[in-house]
């Protein structure tokens, strides 16, 4: 059990419902919702428990709309919980104390904190009072922080005149001027080019590893998550539906495996599919999806009744099972299988 | 992406933690605010062209202010002689030019609908997680904002007030110029503090642009930027005496032609010193309860 110095995040029952006024289609309804105001009840978050040790890197996953930023958005401050609670650092987010908001950054892949039209020079100054930074830490900071990104020569340009990679580089170093000790990371690729994610990616991990920096990062980039996270929360419809490692994922979900058969000399194709779904079959290769339980009972019967030059079994690739596992969850009926709730989160 | 010397520098660099920055509380407020009025000024600077034409657009308006008065005193009488509700066409001249400052101090284009914006769009999120005060930052931002606007229009101001100095007296005593320069400072926090909290309740509507109409139509008519104020019948002038929008225009500029004096004079100043604290309380609490509103209901 980890002590509480080495706790950085934790939370307990975390609930964030919305109520959102339901505009009915036409005028006449846009009239009538004058008068009596319809709401609608979002439960953006349903009672999220959470504990992040210092240091760690931790994804949240999860579909549109799953609650992921709404978690963050608790996290940083931003919203105040229906219920529950949470401590970052030891502090309650939603109360904004200036000491809490020294300690951690927020980046926002489609917000940006730097002035549109000055250079970034100029809104790290601002960073540098805003924060409190001592002149010869902030200059070693950020000297240090754009040459690893190699954004040094940007800095004296208008933001305005930059890439989205750029940007979002010096984003980057502006959030980690102060030296936060946590760090949420909100979609911090979106929309940029596979070169900047990469470079962006390999900051990260670096930055992360050198300074143990508790690390929060919501993504839609797969690659982000398998770079970065050893841990993975993946969040739907507002639950933490699992807890763990990335490849875990696949052992918890995926209820089929892959079996690739190379079938000898003449051997008829078709014939396999009783065995299970046909994923492809290109002859002499054939992929066919077997649940899991009967994988070893069908991979006898394949080789009692057939003649196999060569024979595999795989896990479905990773973005399968997580579309996979998006997708049942986002339906409502679905939330009730067996295997949906993480009464046990497991640290990786 | 790395290059080999910050590799090297790294280990010591990433060892050590920030200390606290050095020098005093104050010492420290003030480089912030001095930081903060800066990089505005820099920003609005950009815009140098958008503004000068911002400028003169202001000087039109008065021209045709100063025709129609004169329209107005030929029908009654001779512009030389007349006088209306104790103005003489030069005064009312004279008055106008004056607004003009005052509102060059007290009105605040973009603010309201700014504050509104950032709410919207989600940009209000940097100034909740960032440890820096929102309206504080703002103040500054909109200082920095008149400055230029100051820089810019002075050479258009006094070639104006240069051909016009035939409509004034010559220059009121040296505590009446006292009291009308704090009177303008005055009116710049109340217009910065009324139109902030009109601004702020963008947190409750997300449409404010028409509540900003409405404020912008009572202050055109109760300020006295239309006509001077105590032009108007009485019972209107005791609706006006009750507003805080006089203070926004009429009496600076009252007070520069010595329409206000003596003991009127301090107790005026005074109402408006009151008003503009009503104001920046009135901002503070709307701020805070926007603020819980905002973070309750999604952010």
């Amino acid at each position: 059990m980890p002590t509480s110095a080495m706790i950085a995040i934790e939370a307990y029952g975390l609930t964030k419902h919305y109520r959102v006024y339901q505009k009915g289609e036409g005028l006449w309804a846009s009239l009538r919702g004058l008068l009596r105001r319809r709401y609608r009840l979002i439960e953006a978050v349903c009672g999220i428990d959470l504990q992040v040790e210092r240091g760690e890197f931790v994804a949240f996953l999860g579909p549109n709309g799953a609650g992921k930023t709404t978690t963050l958005k608790l996290l940083t401050g931003i919203i105040t919980p229906t219920a529950g609670t949470a401590r970052v650092l030891g502090h309650i987010p939603w109360r904004r104390e200036n000491a809490y908001r020294r300690r951690f950054a927020l980046v926002m892949g489609q917000k940006n904190q730097l002035w549109w039209d000055l250079p970034a020079a100029d809104s790290f100054r601002l960073h540098q009072q805003i924060y409190g930074i001592e002149r010869k830490q902030f200059e070693r900071t950020r000297d240090e922080l754009t040459a690893l990104l190699g954004v040094r020569e940007l800095l004296d340009r208008p933001v305005r005149e930059l890439s989205l990679g750029e940007r979002m580089k010096l984003e980057l170093v502006a959030a980690l001027l102060h030296r936060p000790e946590v760090l949420f990371l909100d979609e911090p690729t979106i929309g940029l080019d596979v070169v900047a994610q990469y470079n962006i990616q390999q900051f990260l991990k670096y930055y992360q590893e050198e300074n143990r920096t508790t690390v929060i990062l919501t993504s839609h980039y797969m690659k982000d998550v398998a770079a970065l996270c050893r841990r993975v929360v993946v969040i739907v419809a507002g639950r933490i539906v699992y807890d763990g490692s990335l490849s875990g994922i696949v052992d918890r979900f995926s209820r089929y495996k892959v079996v690739t058969v190379v079938l000898g000399n003449g051997q008829p194709v078709p014939s396999l599919a009783r065995f299970g779904e046909l994923v492809s079959s290109q002859a002499p290769r054939v992929k066919i999806r077997v649940p899991r339980p009967q994988v070893t009972e069908t991979i006898a019967s394949i080789l009692r009744e057939h003649a196999v030059q060569d024979l595999s079994v795989e896990d479905p690739p990773l973005e399968e099972v997580i579309v996979e596992v998006f997708s049942q969850a986002a339906c409502p009926q679905s939330t009730t299988r067996g295997e949906a709730p993480a009464e046990n989160p497991a640290t990786a | 992406m790395r290059p080999a010397e910050a590799i090297e520098k790294r280990g010591k660099f990433f060892a050590r933690r920030l200390p606290r920055a050095g020098g005093g509380f104050l010492y420290r407020r003030l480089a912030l605010w001095l930081t903060i009025l800066q990089l505005s000024i820099q920003e609005r600077i950009i815009y140098r062209g958008e503004f000068f034409l911002g400028a003169l657009m202001r000087f039109l308006p008065i021209v045709t202010q100063i025709l129609l008065w004169a329209a107005i005193f030929e029908a009654v009488g001779t512009v030389g002689r007349a006088e209306i509700q104790g103005y003489s066409y030069r005064q009312v001249v004279a008055y106008y030019l004056l607004t003009m400052i005052s509102r060059a101090f007290s009105s605040m284009p973009g603010l309201a609908s700014g504050i509104a914006r950032d709410i919207r769009d989600g940009t209000i999120k940097k100034y909740l997680v960032q440890p820096v005060d929102l309206l504080g930052f703002l103040l500054l931002h909109r200082i920095a904002h008149k400055l230029v606007y100051y820089v810019m229009a002075l050479g258009p101001f006094v070639l104006l007030f240069y051909l016009c100095q035939g409509f004034f007296d010559g220059w009121p005593a040296p505590e009446v110029m006292a009291a009308y320069v704090a009177s303008l400072v005055l009116a710049f926090l109340l217009g910065f503090y009324l139109e902030a909290t009109i601004g702020l309740i963008g947190f409750w509507f997300l449409e404010v642009s028409s509540l900003i109409f409405v404020f912008l139509l009572l202050s055109f008519f109760f300020s006295g930027h239309m006509f001077p104020l105590d032009m108007l019948p009485i019972p209107w002038r005791e609706m006006v005496a009750v507003l805080p929008f006089q203070y926004l225009a009429y009496f600076p500029s009252a007070i520069f032609l010595g329409k206000v004096s003596g003991e009127d004079l301090w107790t005026g100043l005074a109402a408006q010193a009151i008003w503009t604290l009503v104001a920046f309380i009135l901002a503070r609490i709307v701020f805070r309860l926007g603020l819980r509103h905002y973070s309750g209901f999604g952010g």
